[in-house]
Parts: structure tokens; sequence; C-alpha cells
């Protein structure tokens, strides 16, 4: 039999505790960090001041077009020299964070800018204070309407954060790549790895889908 | 005026010792997007027109196929048909043949989508009008229907095809010596990091930017043969679904 059942059922509890523990941290550290960051990088994306709605602009733009590998590699071989030093899973966090907060803040603006015209003129009749005009009409609004949005991404930084692997975090394929190595044999931890992606993002996608069904009505 | 070669030795200090090699890893970064554009185009062109096929059975191929690669993650995948496959089917990838297959079904995936919501934006008044022609099906969908939905492809493909780009710098993981690999070996054996990741990110922007420009070209080349004039837009933020 090629496929090793006994070595899957040793390596299985390590994978499904340590492993997994390590990358629902990670994506939900990367995800909290990239919806408030994405937040603030909308809002000064549509700041009139040219010169902080520009450059903010050109960084967002800069870093979506570049790999997430590289980046990562930046903070992790260049922050310590700056003194800042993390452990791999911080600097892993920080770097899902930042790269996808770039990617939300496009969807936070998409979101702004479909909170209708009304809204605005009905919250300037009311004399509203302008931090209350955002906070309390449009915000609310148009989070709302990018919450399916943002669950893909959601998804996207679970996908993604095997990519930590590479800055030696040890989550699930980092786990994986380890045991593998230990024999030389990467069929069964990388399989599993594999299928435990799939069994994850599958369901969160189709719930994602419906709950965009909802809002649509 | 002289021209200065970007990938000469010659150049001062970091320059000169780092551009040769992220030249040479560029260009083979260059290759595996090219390689994985081609092969994820003509997936996401065939899979795209069977998920939008009247017969269940074909659709539901489509779909499975979809699913599956969208579901889990390009390095696992990555990884999974470099080193677990050849376990498997005794066959081994060469290395570079692998991550192209892995970018080209992974993101051929994300293109099938793509298609299909395309093809499914055609007005039906166009497939109702060729069918009223007497148009065979083949002609319909060759002449009347993928024409104008090709024309609606063009700006998600160009937000996925930056995606290959990027993705590719995972193929330094199984040790194709691209842009990403050369980097990190240039920063291993003593190079000026600050520099060379500068050079690196630099380079990838650089064929970000070539990659959005050629798309547009397309764009509009195709919008015209339809009649269409291409609208004025700038570069939106990728279509949810194909961000990954």
């Amino acid at each position: 039999m090629i496929w090793d059942w006994d070595w899957t059922l040793q390596i299985l509890p390590d994978l499904l505790t340590q492993g997994l523990l390590v990358t629902v941290q990670a994506t939900l550290g990367g995800a909290v960090l990239a919806f408030v960051l994405g937040l603030f990088l909308a809002l000064l994306r549509r700041s009139r001041r040219a010169y902080i709605s520009r450059p903010v602009g050109a960084v967002t733009e800069f870093i979506r077009s570049t790999p997430l590998l590289v980046q990562l590699f930046v903070v992790y071989y260049v922050l310590p020299d700056f003194g800042v030093s993390m452990t791999a899973l911080t600097t892993g966090i920080i770097g899902l964070g930042v790269h996808y907060a770039c990617y939300t803040a496009e969807v936070y603006r998409a979101g702004i800018d479909g909170v209708p015209k009304g809204q605005w003129e009905a919250a300037v009749a009311l004399n509203l204070p302008r931090h209350w005009i955002w906070l309390s009409v449009v915000l609310p609004q148009a989070v709302r309407r990018s919450l399916p949005a943002l669950g893909n991404y959601l998804v996207a930084i679970f996908k993604e954060s095997p990519q930590l692997s590479v800055i030696t975090v040890v989550d699930v394929m980092g786990l994986a790549r380890e045991l593998g190595s230990e024999r030389f044999r990467y069929l069964e931890p990388i399989t599993i790895a594999g299928l435990f992606f799939l069994l994850i993002a599958i369901p969160a996608s189709i719930l994602i889908r419906r709950m965009e069904r909802r809002l649509d009505h | 005026m002289t021209t200065i070669n970007p990938c000469s030795a010659e150049l001062p200090g970091t320059l000169g010792e780092a551009m040769p090699f992220l030249c040479r890893g560029a260009v083979v970064t260059l290759q595996s997007t090219l390689g994985g554009s081609v092969l994820a185009i003509a997936i996401a062109l065939v899979v795209g027109l069977m998920a939008s096929s009247r017969l269940r059975s074909v659709r539901g191929v489509a779909r499975v196929y979809m699913e599956f690669f969208r579901g889990t993650s390009v390095l696992v995948q990555l990884f999974w048909l470099f080193y677990a496959m050849p376990i498997l089917t005794g066959y081994q990838f060469d290395k570079v043949a692998a991550g192209i297959l892995a970018l080209g079904l992974n993101l051929g995936a994300y293109g099938s989508e793509v298609v299909r919501g395309a093809v499914q934006a055609v007005p039906p008044a166009q497939r109702e009008a060729a069918i009223a022609l007497n148009f065979t099906p083949y002609q319909r969908m060759r002449h009347v229907i993928l024409p104008q939905a090709f024309v609606a492809m063009v700006p998600p493909m160009n937000n996925l095809l930056i995606e290959l780009l990027k993705t590719t710098s995972l193929l330094s993981v199984i040790t194709v010596a691209d842009l990403a690999y050369q980097g990190r070996l240039l920063v291993n054996s003593g190079s000026d990091q600050l520099i060379v990741f500068a050079l690196m990110l630099v380079i990838y922007f650089l064929f970000s930017y070539l990659i959005t420009l050629l798309m547009r070209f397309v764009e509009g080349r195709a919008g015209r043969l339809v009649g269409r004039e291409r609208p004025r837009r700038r570069r939106s933020a990728p279509a949810v679904e194909g961000a990954r």
C-alpha cells in the first residue's frame, strides 16, 4: 500500500491541534488587522487633501501589485535591523494584515460610494456634525454592504496563510513540511493539509454566498 | 549619451552585485508567468464554457474542479504536485513544469468563474437573435456570444494575471530560481537587504504595470471589434472571488 495509514494516524492529532491553532491565530490576527487598517486606508484615500490621498493611493496600489511572499521577507529580514524583534507568527500576521488591508480598503471604498446620496443630504440637512455623519449614518451602511466581500477576504487570508511557513511559522503547512522532511516523505502530511484547507474553505464560501444573497434582499 | 544596461555587473555598489542575479531571476519569473497564463486562460475558457453549459453533468464537472482548486492554497497544491504526487504515481515533474501546472490549475479555476460570469452577462436577446438567424450552437458562441463576453472578461482577467505574476514568487519555495529565489539568495549571502528587497519589489511592480498596459490595449481592441469604445475607468480592486 502506498498510503501509510499508521503514519497518517500518528501525525493527524498534531496537525489538527498544534498546526490548526497557529493557522487560526494567523488568519484571525491577519483579518482583524486587515479589516481595521483597511477602513483607515479607505478613509485616508477619500481625503480631500491630495497630499494625503495620493500617497496612500500609490502605496496601496504598490502593495497590491507585489507578492505577499516578498513583503513577508521584508518584514522578517529588514525590521530586526531597525531594532524591532518579533516572533515569526507576529511578523506573519503583520505581513498578511497589511497586504490584505490594501485590498479591503477598496472594498470599503466601494461600500462608501454605494451609500445613496440622499443619506448624505439628509444628514447634512439635519445639521449633524461631520464625524457623526460618518460614524452613525455612512459607515454603518457602508460596512454592512462590505460584509460579504470582507468575508471572502477572510477566506482568502486563510488560504494564503500557508505562505507564512516560508518564514518559519509552524502552522498546518509548516508542520506538514517539517513532518515530511523528517522522513523525506511528503505524501501524507501535505495531502492532509490540503484536505484540511478544503474542508474549511468550501463551507465558508458557501456560507458567505448565502449571506450575500440575504443582504441583497 | 550612453545607454546603461540595468543588468550589468559594472553598476556601482550593491546594484552591480545584485542586478545580474535579479535579472536572471526576473527572466524565470516572466517565463513562468507566461507559461502559467497560457495554461490558466486555456483552462478558464474550457471550464468556464462548461460551467455555462445546459447539461447538468457538464456543469457539475466544472463546478467540482473550480471548488476544488479555489478551496485550497496554491502553496499546498504546488507542494502536492511536486513532492507528494511522485510518491503516489511514480511520475516526477520538472520543478518549473510543476510550478506552471499549479499556477495554471489554480488561476484557471478563478478564471473559469470570470468566463462563466461574462458569458452569462451577455443579454439573452443576443442569443435569441442568433437562434432566430438559424446559427448553429458553435456559430452562436463563436460569432455572437464570445466576442461580447470577451470585452467583459478583460478587466477581471487583468487582475487575475497580476495575481498569477505575484503567485509565481511561490515557485521559489520549490527552488525554482525566480526573482524571489535569487533575491533571497543574495540576502543570505550578505548583500544589503534593504536595497535587494526594494529592487525586487520594484521589478515585480513594473511587471504588474506591464500586464495592466497590455490588458488595456487588449480591452480597447476587443471593445472596438464589437463596436464599443473603451470606457474611462481606473483599475478597480480584483473581483473578490478572484483575489484568493
